[in-house]
Order: C-alpha cells, then structure tokens, then sequence
C-alpha cells in the first residue's frame, strides 16, 4: 500500500462515519459536500470529515481508493456507502437511518 | 466543463447496451445533468456498483468535464 492508501485506511478505520468532503460541514464548498453534510447533520449521528481542497493528495488519493470519481465520499464502518446521490437516495428512502441503527451508531 | 446531451446519451447507451436512459438538462447550462438509467445489468450490484459501471460508462468523463451529473439507477 502506498502512504496515502494506508492514510485513508486509518481515517476510515479510526472514525465510525467518515465525509470525504470539499470545503467543511460549517462552510461547505460545492453543493454535493453541502447536501451530504446536513444529511448526516440532520442524522444526528457523529462524523469525522476531511476537507480534501486542503489536501490534494487526499483528494486524488481518495477516488482511486474507493474507484468512484467524484467528492464527496461517505464512509461507514470502513465501507464505502455512495457520493452525494446514493446518500440523498437512501437518506429519502429510510435505509440511511435504518443502516446507522443497525450499526449503532445513532 | 461540459458536454453535450447527446454526447452523454451514447457514451452512456454504449458502455450499458440495452439500457433505457432518460437525461435532463436541470440548469439549461449544459453542464448540470440528471440521469435516470435503467439497465437489466445492474441487477444484484449494490448501487455503489451500478453508479460504477455508469462511470465506467463515461470514460473517466466524470469528476473531469462531468462535475454535475445526478445518477439514479435502477436495473428495473
């Protein structure tokens, strides 16, 4: 694994929900990352974020370690939940919540 | 950063053959697009995977000249 690969690990592993976002939660800056943030606001659940406008190793680093080409990226537990549609889509469907209780972490 | 509606139609109808796929122009710019594609091949793929094989589909358009394309999919 190269640094940032093992890097991401880390961040996904360390934190239960993790937001690959541009800009942060209080100053979102693209409206995907805006969207996504307040879902998981709206969630009530505790998330870890990376502003990867800060960071262009993360930035790249992170659409090849989830092979998904756009930010924002959702993690839970480790695994990669979707971008900004998949997220809207199962936050509107109930699934969202439905996953965050059965992984406890509301 | 953009790309024609046309252009996204058949890149999209030839990387996922058979496909029924319906795209708007939600800003007039053409440059904010939602697609709406339903393609017997994403059946039993999580949607992480049907989105995937969408952007397999564009070519690594997306993220690049596609900033603003909404996915729906559906394998039926």
């Amino acid at each position: 694994m190269t640094d940032i690969n093992a890097r991401i690990q880390d961040y996904i592993t360390k934190d239960d929900i993790v937001l690959f976002m541009k800009g942060t939660p209080i100053f979102p800056q693209c409206g995907f990352s805006s969207v996504v943030s307040q879902v998981l606001q709206h969630l009530g659940v505790n998330y870890e974020s990376y502003n990867v406008l800060e960071d262009m190793e993360l930035r790249e680093g992170i659409k090849d370690f989830s092979d998904w080409p756009t930010i924002p990226q959702v993690y839970i537990k480790g695994e990669f939940i979707g971008g900004c549609d998949i997220i809207k889509e199962m936050f509107e469907s109930g699934e969202l919540q439905q996953l965050v209780t059965e992984k406890g972490l509301n | 950063m953009a790309m024609a509606i046309d252009t996204l139609e058949e890149m999209i109808k030839e990387g996922l053959p058979g496909c029924s796929v319906k795209i708007e122009d939600l800003a007039g710019d053409g440059d904010h697009y939602a697609a709406h594609i339903i393609y017997e091949g994403f059946a039993g793929k999580s949607r992480v995977q049907q989105h995937q094989m969408v952007y397999k589909a564009l070519k690594g358009k997306m993220g690049g000249e596609l900033h603003a394309l909404a996915l729906t999919t559906a394998a039926a």
